[in-house]
C-alpha cells in the first residue's frame, strides 16, 4: 500500500468566507500576525501497488476537486 | 406528459416537486438515482435537499450516480431538465450547467420568500412567464452562492444564459445576483430558489412557481 495525499483549496479569486471567519477569530484571540486564512480539504488515499500518477491526477481533478472553483495538489509518495 | 422526479439519498423536496407536476397537469414519475432507467419520461426534475449530506461538495457525489449518466445523455438529445437548489448543484457538478455553488458569503443558512426577476422567458421551463416579470418564491440554502470566473460570467451574460436574478436583496452573495442559469439550448435550467414550494396559496407565498411546471408541458409537446 502506498499513501497518496491530495490537497484542495479554493482558487485565489473565489472568496472564502469560512477562512475569513477563522481569520476573524484569530484576530480576537490576539494572533495579529496572521494576515490571511484559506480553508481547504485534505484527502489521504491508501492505494494498492505502485500509484498510477495519471489515474490519481484524474481522480483528484474530476472528483476530489471541482476545477471551476478549486485548485488541487497531488502528493505522491517519494521512492 | 411524464415528468420524472429523481430521488437521491438525502433528497427532501422530491414529494413537493411531484405534487407540483401533478397540479400543473403532468404525470409525476418517481426515479431512483441508482437505477439506469429514465422510465420513458419526457422531462426530469432534480429536487432540493442534501444528497449524500453535502459530503465532499454539495451535489458532487449525486452527480456521479448511475442515473445521472442517463440524464446527461438525454439532455444531450434535448430533454428538458430542471435542477432546484441541490438539484442545481448536482447539474453544475455534472457539467450540464456552468459555474458552481459555494458557501453563502455570510455563512448563514438563509430561508425566506425571495423576489426574482425573470430574464429569460423562452427556456423549456420559463415560457409561461414574461421577460422582466417579478415572481416571489421561497429560497432556502446554505451553499447557494453562484460563482464562476469573471470571464465565464461575462460569456454567460453575453449569451443570455442568466434566467433569473435576485431582486430586493441577494440572499447568499451570488455573483451578479444570479439565481438561475440555463444551457446553451435553453432546455436545462437550474436555480437555487424553490418554485415547487410556491404552487398553492395555502402553503406558499404565491403560486408563482407553477409556471415552471406548466411551461415544460408545452415545451415537451412542441418538441
Amino acid at each position: 500500500m502506498s499513501r497518496v495525499v491530495v490537497d484542495v483549496v479554493l482558487k485565489p479569486e473565489i472568496s472564502d468566507p469560512q477562512g475569513q471567519a477563522v481569520l476573524g477569530a484569530l484576530g480576537r484571540l490576539g494572533h495579529d500576525s496572521v494576515r490571511s486564512v484559506r480553508q481547504g480539504k485534505h484527502f489521504v488515499l491508501e492505494v494498492e501497488g505502485t500509484p498510477d500518477e495519471a489515474e490519481l491526477k484524474q481522480i483528484a481533478e474530476t472528483l476530489l476537486a471541482n476545477p471551476v472553483i478549486e485548485d488541487v495538489e497531488l502528493h505522491l509518495p517519494k521512492d | 406528459m411524464r415528468i420524472g422526479v429523481i430521488t437521491f439519498p438525502g433528497s427532501l423536496d422530491d414529494v413537493d416537486a411531484a405534487r407540483a407536476v401533478r397540479l400543473a397537469g403532468g404525470e409525476p414519475v418517481a426515479l431512483w438515482h441508482a437505477d439506469h432507467d429514465l422510465k420513458d419520461v419526457d422531462a426530469v426534475v432534480l429536487p432540493g435537499g442534501f444528497s449524500y449530506g453535502d459530503y465532499l461538495r454539495a451535489g458532487a457525489i449525486a452527480a456521479r450516480s448511475p442515473l445521472m449518466a442517463d440524464v446527461v445523455a438525454a439532455a444531450g438529445d434535448g430533454m428538458p431538465v430542471l435542477g432546484i437548489c441541490n438539484g442545481f448543484q448536482v447539474l453544475c457538478e455534472a457539467g450540464l450547467l456552468p459555474g458552481a455553488l459555494t458557501r453563502n458569503s455570510h455563512l448563514h443558512f438563509r430561508n425566506r420568500d425571495q423576489v426574482l426577476v425573470v430574464e429569460r422567458a423562452d427556456t423549456a421551463w420559463t415560457q409561461d412567464y414574461r421577460p422582466g416579470q417579478r415572481i416571489v418564491i421561497p429560497v432556502k440554502n446554505g451553499e447557494g452562492r453562484y460563482v464562476a470566473a469573471d470571464a465565464d460570467l461575462d460569456r454567460l451574460e453575453g449569451e443570455g444564459r442568466v434566467v433569473f436574478r435576485y431582486a430586493g436583496g441577494n440572499p447568499n452573495g451570488s455573483s451578479r445576483d444570479i439565481a438561475g442559469v440555463t444551457s446553451e439550448n435553453g432546455r436545462v435550467v437550474g436555480l437555487m430558489p424553490h418554485p415547487e414550494h410556491a404552487i398553492e396559496d395555502l402553503t406558499g407565498p404565491s403560486t408563482d412557481g407553477l409556471g415552471f411546471f406548466t411551461s415544460v408541458l408545452k415545451a415537451v409537446v412542441a418538441a
